[in-house]
């Protein structure tokens, strides 16, 4: 039988259905326990009921930690990204003293501090690379990194716009790259096609390359390590990776928040054009990256369509049609997007309720819960919102006393997770614990 | 005619704003008055975003066409016009985080509504807050942050203006992404606002501006 074919004929119900079956069937790895094998498939369980709107056990928890290990640990962030042992010492540290968790994340979203220097990235400020050493995240240099008139190049041939136009300006090692020629001239006799590649300055870029992939490879071998730790203790991936709206692709790392503001005025067409472009690569992209057996979970973080960023009627215009379009893509391939409303959302609820009945889910960081609830409730599973502030700032019993009259809000008929409104890499773990108990104490169905 | 500018400018259409001002400069009008009605289509834009009929994109947009007049105006000033300020605000993003969106907005909102805004960049050290407020005497210092490590860069920034003994000497208020009341107590900041407008209605009520 042709199982391509097969996957092709399924409806997104189906295909979700086999994705998550796949996920939660036990992988053949060394369970460190009998007890740890039993706790895989109870906590799997627990949040793909959550995501698909049904009753778990009791609610889920997530708690919201970014870099929190390291510094959990007695390190840093500066430390740890270029110590992997450091890094693995410490994220090991978190999964032991938090091992009654509902999840846990491994230390892929620490990068590889060697690898960014050796193609001298520019994009990204790091404790100790342009920014105080002290400092517990690394954090976007906002900028034009694509010029207004650069619209018809990316719609054009976006590959080609992304080698040799955007590239070297977010990688100082790949400046030289402008030279090659685009790989569509590469001729049938191939006579002139290689000589861009003899040059001085593109072997330095090439050997850049190279060194940033050596590098990534041993960073690399480290995060497995503690994965796999992580699984065999029992704690199944609920990540499968990560997608971007693309307004905010644009926004964020082409154009600047600035620029795609006047590109609104003064080229909507074209914006919109390069939205629907960037639609497609993103919807490719990431459903390559989900693998067949991991986490069927794409998380997207959302920035610039937050309440007050812009006006309802330019969400609607500019915002959603391509953010729903890439949802939709991740959908009908059977992957469960997690939208991460950083900001409020209050003002969208009503827009984004059209999606289908348990398609998704929503993280919210400062969106009226009960408001979410209401309007979202009989649609979509909802996550969040212990806020930042007061996970850093309050006392243990302020924090287990708003995760209790969240879930008493959000908990009733299933398809809520309790989490904090965006993570914290610092802070009372104490903080977080409480936020275990109380899902055990209150969110027993 | 006057009125014109400041509606248009108002309502951002820009082709005909800078036709006008075109015109009004050619008529030989006293360039100072198409600023000062520039000035005013800003507030109204200003009122505009306070009451959510504008949003961010217009900011921009008008910042950019007010910048635009500027141009145009500028060579026919007879001498560099220093107008009378409102008073002096010092504004920064904290030690540790180096986003400045907010932080240009309310720069900008600030300067339209009639303050000289001291603008200290991003990652700027407790150290050079207190002493820039120490150089300028500005009254109002306010400080941005987009991320949790705002929280603690905020304290110690109040608790250095505090121990450099001028904290009764001014009034701090912040702002940004994951803030709240809760971070102002925290910080010992005077106040938290939610939006650049919020700022500028802070920063009047402190010097006793309408």
């Amino acid at each position: 039988m042709n199982v391509q074919k097969q996957w092709a004929e399924m409806t997104w119900e189906e295909k979700r259905q086999e994705r998550f079956k796949q996920w939660l069937s036990v992988p053949d790895v060394k369970f460190s326990s009998p007890e740890a094998e039993k706790l895989y498939i109870e906590r799997g369980t627990r949040f793909a009921k959550a995501f698909q709107m049904k009753k778990p056990d009791r609610v889920p928890c997530i708690l919201p930690v970014s870099n929190y290990p390291a510094y959990y640990g007695g390190s840093d962030l500066r430390t740890v990204m270029y110590d992997y042992d450091e890094l693995k010492r410490t994220w090991r540290k978190f999964l032991h003293d938090f091992n009654d968790s509902d999840v846990y994340f491994g230390p892929a979203m620490v990068p590889p501090g060697k690898a960014l220097e050796a193609v001298d990235y520019k994009l990204y400020k790091w404790p100790g690379r342009g920014i105080s050493g002290d400092t517990t995240s690394y954090q976007c240099v906002e900028g034009e990194y694509m010029k207004a008139d650069e619209y018809d190049a990316l719609i054009r041939d976006p590959s080609n716009f992304w080698l040799r136009m955007y590239l070297p300006r977010v990688f100082g090692a790949f400046e030289p790259l402008r030279n090659i020629p685009p790989f569509t001239t590469i001729e049938e006799i191939a006579i002139m096609s290689f000589v861009s590649y003899g040059r001085p300055d593109v072997q330095g870029a090439f050997q850049a390359l190279l060194e940033a992939g050596r590098e990534s490879m041993k960073w690399m071998a480290a995060v497995m390590e503690v994965s796999l730790e992580a699984t065999q203790r029992g704690f199944p991936g609920i990540m499968g990776g990560l997608a971007k709206a693309p307004f905010d692709t644009l926004g964020d790392t082409l154009r600047g928040t600035q620029a795609i503001m006047m590109d609104m005025f003064q080229r909507p067409e074209k914006l919109k054009e390069a939205m629907e472009k960037i639609a497609t690569l993103t919807i490719d992209s990431t459903v390559a990256s989900v693998g067949s057996a991991g986490a069927p979970v794409i998380i997207m973080p959302l920035h610039k369509g937050a309440d007050g960023f812009m006006s309802k009627k330019q969400y609607e215009t500019f915002y959603w049609p391509t953010f729903k379009k890439v949802i939709m893509g991740l959908v009908n391939e059977g992957i469960m997007p997690i939208l991460f409303a950083e900001g409020s959302y209050n003002e969208r609820l009503d827009i984004v309720k059209e999606l289908p009945r348990g398609s998704v889910s929503w993280w919210f960081d400062q969106t009226d819960m009960s408001k979410a609830k209401k309007i979202l409730g009989d649609k979509a599973c909802i996550i969040g919102n212990v806020p930042t502030s007061l996970l850093m700032t309050g006392t243990p019993k302020e924090v287990k006393e708003y995760c209790r009259k969240l879930i008493e809000v959000c908990a009733p008929g299933g398809g809520y997770v309790l989490s904090g409104g965006a993570n914290i890499d610092k802070g009372n773990p104490d903080n977080l614990r409480v936020m275990m108990e109380a899902v055990k104490e209150y969110g027993v169905y | 005619m006057s009125e014109n500018l400041v509606n248009m400018l108002a309502d951002l259409k820009d082709k005909e704003v800078m036709e006008l001002v075109q015109q009004r400069l050619d008529s030989g009008e006293d360039p100072l008055k198409i600023l000062e009605d520039s000035r005013k289509g800003m507030e109204i834009v200003g009122q505009r975003f306070a009451s959510s009929e504008y949003f961010l994109p217009e900011l921009v947009f008008s910042g950019d066409l007010l910048k635009r007049i500027t141009e145009l105006v500028k060579p026919h000033l007879k001498q560099e016009v220093t107008p009378k300020k409102l008073g002096k605000v010092v504004i920064g993003t904290v030690a540790g985080d180096i986003h400045d969106i907010g932080l240009n907005i309310v720069d900008f909102m600030l300067d339209v509504n009639g303050f000289e805004v001291i603008n200290l960049g991003v990652d700027v050290p407790a150290e050079t807050f207190v002493n820039k407020v120490k150089e300028t005497a500005a009254p109002i210092v306010g400080l941005s942050g987009f991320l949790t490590p705002a929280f603690d860069a905020m304290k110690e920034t109040v608790a250095a203006i505090e121990s450099a003994g001028i904290r009764d000497k001014v009034k701090i208020m912040i702002g940004g992404g994951q803030l709240d009341d809760g971070i102002t107590k925290y910080t010992k900041a005077d106040a938290y606002g939610k939006d650049a407008m919020v700022a500028v209605a802070l920063a009047k009520g402190w010097i006793g501006a309408k």
